[in-house]
């Protein structure tokens, strides 16, 4: 057998005061997708950011194609080994071209100068060559996020690169834009290029990767191949212990209060919001108290344009609100939602949830400040402090400090605040955009748990995920969207993945889609 | 992680650190700097730690000060208000204009100049705010415009000249003082206090953190961000008037050129102070020692007869020191150097 590319020994790195890894091992064959798999705090981030070069590891030994790498090594000079590491936040200009996103620093000259005609040819040539429907010439930031994800993969190939790192490459893409991926990423291993594949989606590592390893706790747990193993085997390695994927149990019908606690009707916008499309064709939904409505549907299908106009965040042309059969008028900023009682954790947690640079207290109590004052203006911060307790105890958040920056939690921690801070307003209708992305198992099946509980309460909550298994466990009842529409409630004991995707993909229930359109009565 | 990041001294939000001697260091970075300079001062001239010479160094820190108070809230939302020295002069020569108007030497005319120089001020920032938030142009942009709007202003108004005359109870404010201490200096105690107390336990403070460390989680937490912007503007400019009702009252006269560069001495005092430039870290604590910090350099430096020329180096160079070492010693904190 031949010797493996990447062979990392005993590597060993402390923070002041933590052990980030503990002589972990890996290895990536030649043209391998390779599976990093661990929990959020595990080390996988702290061993990619070695493995390109932004930390020098404290202990051991990284072997790469035949050779022995510095740990002194930058960045650029990893690169150029053919260490390439595509980051959840992609390094790309959004102002410039992709072509020369994709040689940056690398333009190729002529007498001096950047030789233009050369760098489009090359890079459409690599673009085309992946099957890419991209054009070299046009700007970054016209871009899809899934695009400019496929752009930094292109980017590698200039680079000559070897292996590719992938760190969560699929939490923000659609289910047809990971479809597409795994296609570049199968093709990328026909190439003889191997990667290494961060995801907390295990089945995507099932239909993906040759082999896996996984950390826990900074230490090396396990490693083999997959084929080999079950997805329940290796969330048993992830974290250690059995984790019962949660199943909601709907309440009887009974429960149900008949009258829905909010009623959105015929809402509709049909401009453009920002360039998107992010039309909204005469939407309409009810959710009762008590229950889970789960929002299904691609990205920019409406599910998270329909949700924002409901709380207040954006607007639309016409449409109306109700909440407990009271017209809602003047509901133009979130301030009026939180007001009459709708609260949002919105889809994007760093860059639309949290204050990173501020404490876990004031991250939760912001909202709230106005119940948590003394003599009528001073903000009292014990009894922030309090609920920052109650909190922490009810949702299991872990953290040692209320006081230290949000940003230094895990991303499923961090999460549990947004939803601490929303539950601390007692919302009535509380709306999660993609409540656990990015977030790891153990974490996920406790937020889940305090959606339950708080429908159980009686609070109606709307869910909103891209990952339809998710959709389909923690739901009462599922809204499909397509293309701005509507296309179907289904209740939870009659949804399959299979109608579920026919009602997201194509919008009809039907079990065989009529060739021709159905005429319009006239 | 960035090491703007990390915390600073008098932050509301920033995490509090456990005691030791980094952590020390760190929160106290600016003031071992002050600590030193005046060490340093009192050694080289002793009549730098007289009294009448203190009493000189903190009135003449009030002036600025007071407005430094005002731009950390402007710089904690992330914006910046280059229009502070203009509007300084703008609004004193408003009030000095109504009181020669009225005959100049009349029973509570002070009251006239305080109360036109406050509001004008305000509503000169209430425009910044309006022009911010509706027509959507940078800060920097609007009050680039607001500092040779308002300067033009105050050179028609006082037909290129001071407007003075004032009567003993208008220059009291500039000059008096109450149980030793300087009037300006009182209200730099005041104002300081106020605007640290609000920054650090009030909804409003909180909110204005919140925008500057994040607009859009801002607004869907259901806080009215233009609003805060606004406000934030105008405290900026109701701050300008005070400062420049007190420097008239100083110096007997309202001046056209009254407030040259203050802006920039007042953006220092704040950055020094350990207020992020990016908007949602820092406070009014570490602001009220970058201020005092500068008025020691720049009355240190006259004590030792250093020519003006040299004192305008040395004080760019030490300012980019004082920034750096702070920098260098969260960055430590953070596990980053």
């Amino acid at each position: 057998m031949n010797p493996p590319l990447l062979r990392i020994e005993n590597v060993t790195k402390h923070f002041p005061g933590v052990v980030a890894l503990d002589g972990v091992h890996l290895s990536v064959g030649h043209g391998e997708v390779h599976a990093l798999l661990g929990e959020n705090g595990a080390g996988k981030s702290t061993l990619l950011k070695i493995l390109a070069g932004a930390q020098a590891a404290d202990g051991g030994s990284l072997w790469f194609d035949g050779g022995a790498l510095s740990p002194k090594d930058t960045p650029n000079q990893r690169q150029r080994a053919g260490i390439v590491t595509i980051y959840q936040e992609f390094n790309l200009l959004p102002a410039l071209s992709v072509a020369e996103n994709m040689y940056l620093s690398r333009e190729p000259l002529r007498g001096g100068l950047i030789d233009w005609t050369k760098m489009y040819a090359d890079a459409q040539a690599i673009l085309d060559d992946l099957g890419l429907a991209l054009d070299a010439k046009v700007d970054l930031k016209r871009l899809s996020v899934a695009q400019q994800q496929m752009v930094e993969i292109a980017k590698a190939l200039t680079m000559q690169a070897k292996l590719i790192v992938m760190d969560e490459p699929t939490a923000a893409l659609s289910a047809r834009e990971v479809d597409t991926l795994h296609e570049v990423v199968r093709d990328l291993k026909r190439r003889g290029v191997s990667v290494v594949y961060v995801s907390h989606r295990l089945a995507e590592v099932k239909a993906l990767c040759d082999r896996y390893t996984v950390f826990r706790d900074g230490k090396y747990v396990a490693a083999g191949n997959v084929a080999d193993t079950t997805v329940a085997e290796l969330v048993r390695c992830m974290v250690g212990r059995d984790i019962e994927v949660l199943k909601r149990v709907s309440p009887a019908p009974h429960m149900h209060s008949p009258t829905p606690v909010l009623r959105a009707d015929h809402i509709t916008r049909s401009k453009d919001l920002g360039g998107c499309a992010l039309k909204l064709d005469d939407l309409s939904v009810e959710a009762r108290p008590g229950e889970i409505l789960g929002f299904a549907g691609l990205v920019g299908a409406g599910r998270t344009e329909l949700a924002r106009v409901i709380f207040g965040a954006d607007a639309c042309d016409s449409g109306v609100i109700y909440l407990n059969g009271t017209r809602l008028e003047h509901l133009k900023s979130p301030k009026d939602g939180l007001a009459n009682g709708i609260a949002l954790v919105p889809e994007d947690r760093k860059q639309q949830g949290c204050f990173l640079s501020h404490s876990i207290r004031s991250n939760l109590t912001l909202p709230s400040l106005g119940h948590l004052r003394k003599w009528g203006w001073m903000i009292d911060e014990n009894r922030e402090a309090e609920l920052l307790e109650n909190f922490r105890q009810r949702l299991r958040i872990k953290m040692t400090d209320g006081e230290a920056a949000i940003g230094t939690l895990s991303g499923g921690n961090q999460q549990k605040v947004l939803l601490a801070r929303c539950m601390a307003l007692k919302p009535k209708v509380l709306i999660v955009d993609e409540p656990t992305r990015g977030i790891d198992v153990g974490a996920k099946a406790e937020v889940h748990q305090v959606l339950f509980d708080l429908a159980d309460e009686g609070v109606a909550v709307i869910a909103i995920s891209s990952e339809l298994a998710e959709v389909m466990a923690i739901s009462d009842r599922i809204v499909t969207f397509r293309e701005g529409r509507i296309t179907g409630v289904v209740s939870a004991a009659d949804a399959t993945e299979e109608r579920l995707m026919r009602l997201m993909a194509i919008g009809a229930d039907a079990v065989s889609v009529p060739a021709e359109p159905i005429p319009l009565p006239a | 992680m960035k090491s703007d990041m990390s915390t600073t001294a008098g932050s509301a939000l920033a995490p509090k650190k456990s005691p030791d001697l980094f952590g020390f260091v760190e929160r106290y970075g600016v003031l071992l700097v002050l600590a030193v300079l005046v060490l340093f001062f009192a050694i080289a001239q002793p009549r730098f730690l007289s009294l009448r010479n203190i009493s000189n160094i903190l009135t003449e820190v009030s002036i600025y000060g007071i407005m430094a108070v005002g731009m950390t809230y402007v710089i904690l939302t992330a914006g910046v208000d280059l229009a502070v020295g203009s509007l300084l002069a703008f609004s004193a020569i408003c009030g000095a204009f109504l009181v020669r108007a009225l005959g100049g030497d009349f029973a509570l005319s002070w009251l006239v100049g305080l109360g036109v120089a406050c509001g004008v001020g305000t509503l000169a920032g209430l425009l910044h705010g309006l022009a911010i938030t509706r027509l959507h142009v940078p800060p920097f942009i609007v009050t680039l415009g607001g500092l040779t709007v308002w300067r033009g202003m105050t050179l028609i108004l006082g037909d290129g000249g001071p407007i003075g005359g004032f009567d003993a109870g208008y220059r009291w404010w500039g000059r008096g003082a109450v149980l030793g201490i300087p009037v300006p200096v009182l209200l730099l105690i005041a104002v300081s206090f106020a605007g640290f107390v609000v920054a650090r336990y009030t909804r409003y403070g909180r909110q204005v953190y919140a925008v500057g460390g994040n607009a859009e989680a801002a607004r869907l937490s259901g806080i009215d961000v233009k609003k805060i912007l606004v406000s934030v503007y105008a405290i900026m400019g109701l701050l300008s008037g005070l400062s420049g009702f007190l420097l008239s009252a100083r110096l007997g006269s309202a001046e056209a050129v009254a407030g040259v560069s203050y802006e920039l001495r007042v953006i220092a005092a704040v950055v020094i102070g350990g207020t992020s430039l990016f908007g949602g870290i820092g406070g009014v604590g570490g602001t009220v020692v970058g201020s005092l910090l500068l008025g020691v350099l720049l009355n240190g430096l006259v004590m030792l007869d250093v020519s003006a020329y040299y004192q305008q180096v040395v004080i760019g160079i030490i300012i980019v020191f004082a920034v750096a070492f702070d920098t260098y010693a969260k960055s430590r904190r953070g596990g980053r150097v």
